[in-house]
């Protein structure tokens, strides 16, 4: 039987509790079927979180989610098997998904995510011995300093619905910087640099600092990948891995492939046609403002960048409109260079790619933003006057806004394009740049209308339903 | 700088008498010859240097001598050719290439892992190593986002009237940086004509990951939705935090009660009282207050329209006892919405934004006839045709024209610098009575004669601006950076001798 072992260099096997912090990957005998199959296993739960997530579920929701896809998919007949295809499927993934930034950029928050709701399930005991694996050894608040902040204590816990701190709570007292996303949220009392962490909050800690960990770890196994692995297992893993890979992702829109370029005189047409309502609306702000916030220019124009519109036009498109407003000496000094920037021209050579529908719907815009996607962040009345404006009405509507109530909003988008297009739409609508471009090809077919190279488009084909 | 030159450019100011001038074509580039002098004269490069190096200039062996030379500046010229990237290895340098340029605009960037300049050449080497990893926590503030809420200027416009948001905007970030988060070492800037810059440089802080900086900007933000969702500012949940239950009793209530209502008139049409029932949730007490405002609109009382009706409009809403606490939430949402800081979060989530120079000129777009203390007094109406005549003399490409046509002397039309705002007496900041570039070059110019003064300015209004950068940020931070490059040096030591131990 052949079989494949990870990296081959460590020996020690750091399972303690049954959440594994994978901190090195494990010696053990993979059979190349496994190999595969645990990685799709993964995946699925991985995917499902990510789908969660774009609807904007609540943390609860998502917990009892994470529970049931990990019950669903990651189940082995023998049940001392469970623990070994969790790291595996761990260190597969991470093979497959550390190759590219956007790789990383999907994989790394959908792990921690995942970590994060298995750890709560796990026991006040397990939890501290997971601390502890993670060197957060922090000292809980003595009971004298409790007493001088209760009262703040009991305001934060009241301010964001949690249950009031009684005599014997402990809570930790760490750095504002190892708890971001609970300062982000006003979810701690914060004094002089401290954050007073409750035990039911340490859950914020520990993915901290795993998504840390994990996130340098993969820029290693990028390393080794390209160093060494994929030459050494050219014929086996290798291209397992790469069939694994960009599956979830869908395709790279970040440059127009197959397309032929849109210029700017058609543009008007094709927001009218073929634009996604989030596009739509960033266009038609644009056009009345002549300007856009950061948020605004980066959503619309890397999604023109992956639509084909050229860097000479885009830079004359936003001229167009910024120079009413701030002069073209302004637009010229201030803006221009971003707009290179997207397209990669200046500072950081890096290609900036089209966000994604999930990328867009968990954005909050703020006041004077146009940006975020209308389904999520429009009120209802903002939204049907919306979609009344694109042709959409009567039934089609309600069922949009039904949609909408149930935080379906890639779905909701979705049955407004068959609704426009009079067409349906069997994959979803995961990409305002797919949407553009099912759009186009559906136009193409029924009277030529669209852009004629339009068919060579290669899909790339969905592993999993 | 040659003395020639120095004798030149003091010509030139002689000449400055304002009818002259107002006569006369003016000189075609004269605002970079003004420019000139300021940087040659008055600018205080030295500060800078040691600012932007954190006690590296030092003799200590923990010194990282590179750090300087990491730092992105960017200059802006007068021809609008804007240069990136630019990078010094001194004092001597920096201040030499500023005079060189005479850019119409500094700015400051992040320091790099490399000598910024270089990064092409690093680029080549394919391993992504030219990455910013330090830069100042900093804030940007801008007036023209707090157009919904104010009344008597839109746009780039200030006034006493809105300027105030802006005093509380730096009260309520500045002591949460310094109480919630425990940083010291915080410099607020003038940025010229519409909001403040603020510049914060604990170590800590410079070292803070996007992801952290992007938690403390959220951290401050109760702004949720905009024009295409309904709420402006939501509140929920059965208190509110610390920080803004303490924002809000110190500083934004009194705020809006006792300055804010009034000066803005903000119940006094039905218009501007619509606005703010918009935001209450209940009908039947909106109806209520409606029907109270429709009628009462000819009420002779003597006291102010807009404070009788916020009281009538708290009282109904506080006494909604069965309602319960969302109504109450209700006044502190309005509260909220016309007063909390609106800050530019994208400024402060990334660490490779650029953000003006303190002490800059604010560049020719700042020719603002607005801000004369001696127009002060003038009707809106002219107000708005002397910005209209301004905003022809900046898109126009007579840029000289219209200074000839406009009814005020010169000096009021030159650059305002981006002077620090002290904090502790914000409240004392006028932003009309900021040293211009004109204003200053006339001060040296009198009293260029008497000297005996160590530096030129001293003679001038921008001294008292640059004393107050040195001894209340400048040298605290330099005292601390010491101690720290001292600390770190010493901890480094012990390690390597440890590991030589073992
Ligand atoms: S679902 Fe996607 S494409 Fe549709 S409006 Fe929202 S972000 Fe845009
Ligand atoms: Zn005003």
């Amino acid at each position: 039987m052949e079989s494949a072992r990870s990296h081959r260099k460590s020996i020690a096997n750091d399972v303690v509790s049954t959440l594994p912090l994978y901190r090195s990957a494990p010696a053990l005998e993979v059979r190349l079927e496994d190999f595969t199959l645990f990685a799709m296993d993964r995946l699925r739960v991985l995917k499902g979180i990510s789908d969660g997530l774009s609807r904007g579920k609540k943390t609860e929701e998502m917990e009892q989610l994470a529970k049931d896809l990990w019950r669903a998919n990651m189940r082995h007949p023998q049940a001392s098997e469970v623990v070994n295809k969790d790291i595996i499927s761990h260190f597969v993934l991470r093979l497959v998904y550390c190759r590219t930034e956007d790789l990383r950029k999907w994989f790394l928050p959908m792990e921690t995510a995942l970590f994060r709701y298995r750890f709560r399930h796990e026991t006040a005991e397990a939890q501290r011995s997971l601390m502890a694996e993670f060197d957060l050894s922090y000292k809980a608040v003595s009971n004298s300093e409790f007493e001088s902040v209760k009262d703040k204590l009991c305001q934060v816990a009241r301010s964001i619905g949690m249950s009031l701190p009684t005599a014997d709570a402990i809570f930790y007292k760490v750095p504002f910087e190892e708890v971001p996303e609970l300062v982000a949220g006003r979810r701690v009392f914060i004094h002089k640099g401290h954050a007073y962490v409750a035990s039911t909050q340490v859950v914020s800690l520990v993915a901290t600092q795993f998504r840390s960990h994990l996130s340098k770890a993969l820029i290693l196994t990028n390393r080794k990948w390209t160093s060494t692995i994929r030459e050494q297992e050219k014929d086996r893993l290798a291209p397992i891995v790469e069939a694994l890979c960009t599956s979830y992702l869908g395709p790279d829109y970040s440059q127009p492939k197959g397309f032929s370029e849109i210029s700017l005189k058609d543009i008007d047409d094709l927001v009218k046609s073929s634009f996604p309502l989030c596009m739509r609306h960033l266009f038609e702000k644009l056009r009345e403002d002549h300007h856009l916030k950061h948020g605004g220019r980066m959503q619309l124009g890397l999604f023109l960048k992956g639509v084909g519109l050229k860097l000479d036009d885009a830079i004359a498109f936003w001229k167009a409109e910024f120079s009413q407003k701030v002069g073209a000496e302004r637009f010229d000094k201030e803006y221009a260079y971003s707009i290179r920037h997207n397209y990669g021209r200046e500072g950081k050579r890096t290609d900036y790619s089209p966000y994604s529908c999930q990328k867009i719907i968990s954005s909050t815009p703020g006041a004077g933003d146009h940006h975020g996607c209308p389904y999520r962040h429009f009120s209802e009345e903002n939204l049907r006057a919306a979609l009344n404006k694109m042709g959409v009405d009567g039934r089609a509507v309600e069922n949009v806004m039904d949609k909408v109530q149930n935080r379906h909003y890639q779905l909701a988008c979705t049955l407004t394009f068959e609704a426009v297009h009079n067409s349906s739409c069997d994959s979803g609508i995961n990409h305002p740049n797919q949407y553009f471009s099912d759009s186009q090809k559906i136009l193409q077919s029924k009277d030529g209308k669209g852009i004629s190279t339009l068919g060579n488009k290669k899909r790339v084909p969905l592993l999993f339903p | 700088m040659t003395r020639e030159e120095v004798e030149g450019g003091r010509d030139e100011m002689e000449i400055d008498g304002c009818e002259q001038r107002e006569a006369n074509a003016i000189p075609e580039g004269f605002d970079a010859n003004y420019l000139k002098i300021y940087y040659g004269k008055l600018f205080p490069h030295a500060d800078i240097y040691k600012w932007m190096s954190y006690g590296n200039d030092g003799k200590h062996p923990g010194c990282d001598q590179s750090y300087f030379g990491r730092r992105e500046f960017s200059f802006t010229l007068e021809n609008d050719i804007y240069l990136r990237f630019q990078s010094f290895y001194g004092a001597y340098e920096l201040e030499n290439s500023i005079r060189e340029n005479c850019p119409v605009k500094i700015d400051i960037g992040p320091v790099y892992s490399v000598d910024p300049a270089k990064r092409r050449a690093y680029a080549q080497t394919g391993d992504n190593v030219f990455t910013p990893v330090e830069r100042e926590l900093i804030f940007d503030i801008d007036i023209t986002d707090y157009d919904d809420v104010r009344y008597c200027c839109s746009g780039a416009d200030v006034c006493f009237a809105c300027w105030p948001l802006m005093t509380i905007a730096i009260k309520v970030i500045d002591t949460s940086l310094r109480d919630d988060f425990g940083f010291n070492h915080i410099l607020w800037v003038y940025s010229g004509r519409r909001g403040v810059h603020c510049w914060v440089c604990d170590g800590k802080a410079r070292r803070l990951t996007n992801e952290q900086r992007g938690a403390i900007a959220d951290y401050f933000r109760v702004y949720k939705g905009n024009e295409n969702s309904h709420k402006k500012v939501s509140l929920t949940g059965h208190a509110l935090h610390p920080f803004l239950a303490r924002s809000y009793t110190e500083v934004l209530r009194n705020f809006f009660e006792l300055k804010l209502l009034p000066s803005q008139n903000l119940f006094s049409t039905e218009e501007r009282y619509e606005k703010i029932l918009d935001m209450i949730h209940d009908e039947s007490v909106k109806s209520e207050l409606r029907g109270k405002w429709q009628e009462n609109r000819r009420s002779t009382s003597k006291e102010d329209i807009n404070v009788i009706r916020w009281e009538q409009l708290k009282i109904l809403l506080q006494s909604g006892k069965q309602k319960g606490q969302g109504l109450r939430r209700g006044i502190e949402e309005i509260v909220f919405s016309y007063t909390y800081p609106r800050l530019d979060m994208e400024v402060s989530k990334h660490m490779n934004h650029l953000l003006k120079a303190p002490f800059c000129v604010h560049p020719k777009t700042g020719y603002c006839p607005l801000l004369n203390n001696s127009q002060y007094g003038l009707p809106s109406a002219t107000l708005y045709i002397l910005a209209f005549i301004f905003q022809l003399c900046t898109i126009g490409t007579l840029g000289v024209y219209p200074l000839k046509v406009a009814l005020f002397s010169i000096s009021s039309v030159l650059g305002h610098v981006c002077v620090p705002i002290d904090p502790k007496k914000c409240e004392e900041f006028d932003p009309t009575t900021v040293p211009t570039l004109s204003k200053l070059l006339q001060e040296l110019n009198m009293e260029g004669a008497k000297s005996e003064v160590e530096n030129d300015w001293d003679k001038t209004s921008l001294g008292k601006s640059i004393r107050f950068f040195r001894t209340s940020f400048l040298q605290p931070l330099l005292k601390s950076c010491k101690e720290e490059i001292e600390s770190s040096y010493k901890t480094k030591l012990q390690h390597s001798k440890n590991s030589i131990n073992w």
